[in-house]
């Protein structure tokens, strides 16, 4: 059978090395990585498609054995729990070259580092040998700690590092639970380990789930391993927010479903209360937060701390459709994030200034962007019909019902509080940027002038002065242009068409969360 | 006798003493870096050769049994060749820019300290141990001391002071042991030990303390706290191609000699989880203590001193995993092997680096490489995958390095000292990644291009090629490491 995985997970990595090799034309830079990007994009589809919808378990599976010293595979496939994470990852991959189109800073570089990443969240999606799994979760790092350091905005190398220690403080914590899993079953491969179960070994199994897990609380993030977020998704350039807060948070959640719960059923269960808990806080204490913000770039990320807390809800909630929805959300807040990100940055760019307390009205400069960016906004609060919607209401119907600890109604009803206040932040944030009165927004840079003063009679040495003033110039505010409306039209198609008909998601969701739930004994 | 088993040695003296005598003739003083490449190439391909002639789990001893030939001393032999080589590369700039009078001395003494090394890993005798230590220490020694200015000569002194001190307590310990058994010969002091059949490890006090002391004098070797304090003034004040071979070979050298001497002698269970424990804890403390304090350096050449003793506390680890327990010994034997390979690529393409930027700048201070990224490119490039594969972080090969060692560690039980380990792994990424940061996001202190020999350049893209290779296709390298260690069972 043809090697669909392959094609989708390494063509950007392909693309990242014809770019290396080709030079530094801009244009032809762009453009290899636009057709490397959406081929894989077409190829993800094709999955989409030809996936078996009636069946359970992996499909496009390839096997080779990768290093037989540590019986470790080259084991890619994917599931109804992962093929719509990778679809998403693809389209977002393709969505981020053309939202970096405008980008003129070290082009060549930027492409290289913006495609590797993808192939490495690809790679964390489709890997089901857990060190080929580790490899790709650990690789994203690189790229991503120089793209926010590089063409990131504010205190990005400090963003950067940051990102970068707490992540490999997280994973750290994970090898540990690979190496102890490793032993413990003398095997690598998450699907065999899924189905034998884990015998009792001298290493406690609840040491090596929390191990496994912190790494992925502290990509999700959780509360309280969430100090991080903020700060990356605010710094780095707009393509990176939205990779970040489309595709690589998520990672998170798909580890703990498809590492956490489903090779430690028992265990997950025991600790759900727990995680539950830690989820509510995360769902309130992010909401509070992201209504004391001022940086719309930082209002949006402080929202995505709050709606993984219903990531984490669904998940520890341990039921069949509590985690259909958790995993509904995670394609949908990737969307309607990544479309939040990618307006935010468009209009950050088009008027200089990110404070909201300095714009308003930008809805009568700049239509199209207001009304994208509030269907956005919308859909983040939960709106029927869209995506926002039906992946929260599945969320909490599933949590609602879940009989994993006594206190689940009332932590379902707290976590709803959140879209109260969801409701609360998005509608002041879309008020406070595009209605109100018309600002004038200026851009202002420094100019230093260099003056003669007085001349020494024997003209050897001249006294000079620098004078610097600060200049400001009024920045006519223009709309999107056709290449912006291309890809924010085509999320919002998607977002719809999913609150619409769920179901073209569900399907496929469903047969990869029925074997989970199997093993929870459900 | 059989010559043939040993004619990597004679080669390499041989390549040695022609190196002297040409460096009275020729002019051109480039020719005799050429002529050292060529002698270890040579001798390498003799022991692919007697690799090749030798049957699985076979070892032959020569010379009235003082020297093993088995697959265990066959891979370092061609792992100081190699290491001798790609330092020798990186030298031909560094050699003819700062030491242009005294190059045939150089490159002699680089394959006389090879040849030491080569014997270290080969010996199955204790005096003979002493000897190729001493010859592999003492030409370090000389190369330390080249550049002749105050810090150099500091550094040599500290080194030769150091090492003699250590030598005579590793001496001691080597006669403690002798008295005890009567035998110097590895396999049979074993068999003494073993008919000794003791109750405690303290049961005979002088074995005990002999084995203390080999620690102590083998812990100099690889840098391990604490025995470490000699590492930081001699990386910074030694020649930096030096420094390289130092910290890559003398390394490799110590634990070559560790793992035959305490596999064989101290293999007795009782006396190995007790060794075993011992160096747990050196190893926590190593990795620690190493870390830690690398990270407020602001020389480049101290940084990656300190980061090569935290680096024998992440190797130790194996070995505290083949002491405590037997049955993980084998993957930690392989695992120390293969860790020892990917730190020798890893850090000589750091240090190949570090010469040619150096080479221009002149200064080793890490904010000297600001802007490097626009200056140098490919060697940016290489510096930074080198420095990622010294954190552990896939793809470069000292992630697979550390999987391997650490799943050693937690098969014997050690899930403690791992979770050190990896936590150290986070803190070094802090201080490998400033340097990346500055040459990457700093502002160039000229614009002027550093420029680089071919030999130079072609020595980086070997060691980078092998920082890759072992990270995305390690099973070639793990194998033989395997058959290299499967040996260590065998030894009579």
């Amino acid at each position: 059978m043809y090697p669909y995985l392959s094609t989708v997970v390494f063509l950007p990595v392909a693309g990242s090395i014809v770019i290396a090799l080709l030079g530094a034309r801009e244009r032809l830079v762009k453009w290899v990585a636009a057709v490397f990007t959406f081929t894989s994009l077409l190829a993800a589809i094709g999955m989409l498609f030809r996936f078996d919808r009636t069946i359970e378990g992996m499909q496009f599976e390839e096997k080779a054995l990768w290093i037989p010293a540590l019986n470790a595979n080259f084991h890619l496939g994917v599931d109804g729990l992962s093929l719509p994470l990778v679809v998403l990852t693809a389209f977002l991959g393709f969505m981020v070259v053309l939202i970096s189109w405008k980008e003129h800073l070290r082009v060549r570089e930027y492409f290289v580092w913006l495609l590797l990443l993808e192939t490495s969240i690809l790679g964390v999606f489709s890997s089901l040998d857990l060190l080929l799994f580790f490899i790709f979760w650990e690789i994203e790092l690189i790229p991503m700690y120089f793209l926010i350091s590089v063409w990131g905005a504010g205190r990005r190398e400090y963003s950067a590092i940051k990102y970068m220690i707490y992540t490999l403080f997280g994973s750290a914590f994970m090898l540990a639970g690979i190496l102890s899993l490793y032993f413990t079953t003398g095997s690598l491969s998450i699907v065999d380990m899924a189905g034998g179960g884990i015998a009792q070994a001298a290493i406690p199994l609840t040491a090596i789930f929390f191990f496994l897990l912190i790494g992925f609380a502290v990509k999700l993030p959780v509360f309280p391993f969430h100090t991080w977020l903020p700060d990356a998704h605010t710094d780095a350039p707009t393509a990176g927010s939205v990779m970040l807060a489309g595709a690589l948070i998520k990672m998170g959640g798909y580890g703990m479903i498809r590492v956490s719960v489903s090779l430690f059923p028992d265990i997950a269960r025991t600790y759900a209360p727990l995680l539950i808990t830690l989820a509510v806080i995360g769902v309130l204490y992010g909401a509070a937060l992201t209504l004391r913000q001022n940086d719309i770039k930082r209002m949006i990320a402080y929202s995505s701390v709050s709606h993984m807390g219903y990531v984490l809800l669904g998940v520890f909630a341990l039921g069949q459709v509590s985690l259909t929805g958790a995993t509904l959300q995670m394609v949908s807040h990737g969307l309607l994030t990544g479309l939040l990100f990618a307006v935010a940055g468009l209009t950050m760019h088009n008027v200089h200034e990110r404070d909201l307390r300095k714009m308003g009205g930008l809805a009568r400069q700049m239509p199209v962007i207001a009304v994208v960016f509030s269907i956005a906004g919308l859909g983040s609060l939960g709106l029927p019909m869209t995506s926002g919607f039906i992946a929260e209401f599945i969320t909490f119907a599933g949590s609602f019902a879940s009989d994993v600890f006594g206190g689940m109604q009332a932590a379902t009803i707290l976590a709803v509080a959140g879209v109260v206040f969801a409701a609360g932040y998005i509608l002041w944030m879309i008020q406070r940027a595009f209605y109100g009165p018309v600002k004038g927004y200026v851009e202002t840079h420094i100019e230093t002038e260099t003056l003669e003063v007085g001349r020494d009679a024997l003209a050897r040495y001249q006294p000079k002065k620098v004078v610097e003033t600060t200049v400001e110039t009024p920045i006519e505010i223009h709309d999107a242009d056709a290449l912006e409306r291309v890809y924010m039209f085509s999320f919002v198609a998607l977002i719809l068409i999913i609150g619409i008909y769920p179901a073209v998601l569900t399907d496929i969701i469903q047969t990869g969360i029925s074997p989970v739930v199997r093993l929870l004994g459900g | 006798m059989n010559l043939q088993s040993f004619m990597p040695e004679i080669v390499l003296g041989a390549t040695a003493i022609a190196i002297i005598l040409l460096d009275l003739i020729v002019k051109r003083k480039g020719i005799l870096a050429g002529v050292g490449v060529a002698g270890l190439l040579i001798s390498g391909i003799f022991t692919v050769a007697m690799w090749g002639a030798l049957q699985p789990g076979e070892a032959s001893l020569i010379f009235n049994n003082m020297l093993a030939v088995d697959s265990f001393a066959l891979f370092f032999k061609l792992l100081f060749a190699g290491i001798a080589i790609l330092v020798i590369l990186a030298s031909v700039d560094y050699a003819g820019k700062m030491l242009p009078n005294s190059q045939g001395e150089y490159y002699a003494l680089v394959l006389l300290s090879a040849l030491g090394m080569m014997l270290m890993a080969s010996t199955t005798e204790l005096i003979s141990i002493y000897v190729s230590l001493e010859l592999a220490s003492l030409s370090l020694c000389a190369l330390v001391c080249f550049l002749k200015n105050p810090k150099s000569s500091e550094a040599a002194l500290k080194y030769i002071l150091l090492s003699g001190v250590v030598s005579a307590v590793m001496l001691f310990g080597m006669a403690l042991v002798f008295g005890v058994t009567g035998k110097t010969q590895l396999g049979e002091i074993a068999g003494v030990i073993r008919s000794m059949s003791l109750s405690t490890p303290v049961a005979s006090p002088a074995l005990a303390v002999g084995m203390v002391l080999l620690i102590a004098g083998f812990g100099f070797k690889i840098a391990a706290v604490p025995f470490h304090m000699w590492v930081p003034d001699v990386y910074e004040g030694a020649p930096t191609p030096v420094t390289a071979f130092l910290s890559v070979a003398s390394k490799a050298a110590g634990f070559a000699v560790i793992l035959r001497v305490f596999s064989s002698i101290f293999g007795v269970e009782l006396l190995s989880s007790s060794w075993g424990m011992v160096f747990a804890v050196l190893a926590a403390l190593s990795m620690t203590l190493g870390n830690v304090i690398a990270l407020p350096q602001t020389n480049i050449k101290r940084m990656l001193g300190y980061s090569s003793i935290a680096q024998a506390g992440y190797l130790m680890v194996g070995l505290a995993a083949i002491g405590i327990s037997p049955a993980a010994g084998g993957s930690g034997q392989a695992g120390i092997l293969f860790f020892l390979a990917s730190y020798a690529v890893a850090n000589l393409a750091a240090f190949t680096a570090i010469i040619a930027i150096t080479n221009k700048t002149g200064s080793d201070d890490i904010i000297d490489f600001a802007g490097m990224f626009k200056r140098a490119p490919a060697l940016s490039l290489a510096l930074t995958f080198s420095l990622i594969s010294l954190i552990g972080m896939p793809p470069a090969a000292g992630f697979i390095a550390k999987f391997y060692v650490f799943s050693a560690g937690v098969r014997a039980g050690l899930l403690w000292l791992v979770v050190i380990a990896v936590l150290n792994s986070v803190i070094s990424a802090y201080y490998y990644l400033r340097v990346v940061k500055v040459m990457w996001f700093a502002e160039p202190a000229s614009e002027e291009r550093v420029p680089s020999s071919i030999a130079l350049r072609f020595g980086l893209l070997i060691a980078s090629i092998g920082v890759l290779a072992l990270g995305i296709a390690p099973g070639v390298i793990l194998k033989v490491t395997e058959a290299a260690t499967s040996i260590l069972a065998f030894l009579p």
